[in-house]
């Protein structure tokens, strides 16, 4: 159960060694970062250091709660990433799938649009601009 | 009361800097906006879309019109977008 905000890359086998020990079902999502338009070099990724990690911590805890996860993890990094390359992981270990699998989902959906976080592209000509929230991930939320 | 105001992302930008102190009786992140605005043309620029403007209370996401009660540090931001 942890939350880690981090520039370094991550490492999924050793983030799961030692997960969920005693768990039926472990769900694991990692994203990545996209290039749609083929003119993206990186994402950088700005963060607010304090509140990041507390709120990560209240969604895991949440989480834990609402779905009786036995273990939870969140990896999200800062800086620039390049094209391909993980921006951050969930991990929720249950008794059963589907609580894994819903409380993985619901992790990602708070994490998208409360956790203080701002992806900014980065073009292979050098030019950044700033990524929209998009408003089908603040309806996400409404699900839960 | 002194606050620690904090700016992050493209109102970082606008405004000109990460981060200020200042004096205010603002009881509400809106009174304080308003404050700010007047500042200078970066901050009203900063602050030009309410509807887009996000607000933390000593780390705490919040309603523009959350009472600032002893408030230290609040920040201002751009829609989240983690994931």
């Amino acid at each position: 159960m942890s939350a880690r905000v981090q520039s370094a890359p991550f490492d999924l086998t050793a983030e799961l060694a030692g997960f969920g020990t005693g768990a039926g079902a472990v769900v694991t999502f990692t994203g990545l970062v996209r290039d749609d338009t083929g003119t993206m070099a990186a994402m950088e990724i700005e963060h607010y250091p304090g509140m990041t990690e507390r709120a990560l911590s209240d969604f895991g805890q949440a989480a834990a709660g609402r779905f009786g996860l036995i273990d939870w993890r969140i990896v999200h990094r800062f800086g620039r990433i390049a094209v391909g390359q993980p921006i951050m992981m969930v991990a929720t270990a249950a008794r059963h799938r589907r609580a894994a699998f819903e409380g993985a989902d619901y992790l990602m959906d708070w994490l998208k649009s409360r956790a203080p976080f701002w992806k900014r592209e980065i073009g292979l000509d050098g030019r950044t601009a700033w990524v929209e929230a998009v408003l089908r991930d603040e309806d996400a939320l409404r699900r839960w | 009361m002194t606050i620690e105001v904090l700016y992050f992302a493209a109102l970082r930008e606008r405004v000109g800097h990460p981060r200020e102190t200042i004096s205010s009786d603002a009881l509400t992140p809106r009174d304080l906006v308003a404050e700010l605005a007047a500042r200078s043309e970066g901050h009203r620029a900063a602050f030009a879309d309410l509807a887009a403007l996000r607000c933390a209370v000593d780390q705490q996401l919040v309603d523009l019109d959350a009472p600032l009660g002893a408030a230290r540090e609040v920040a201002f931001f751009p829609p989240m977008t983690g994931g």
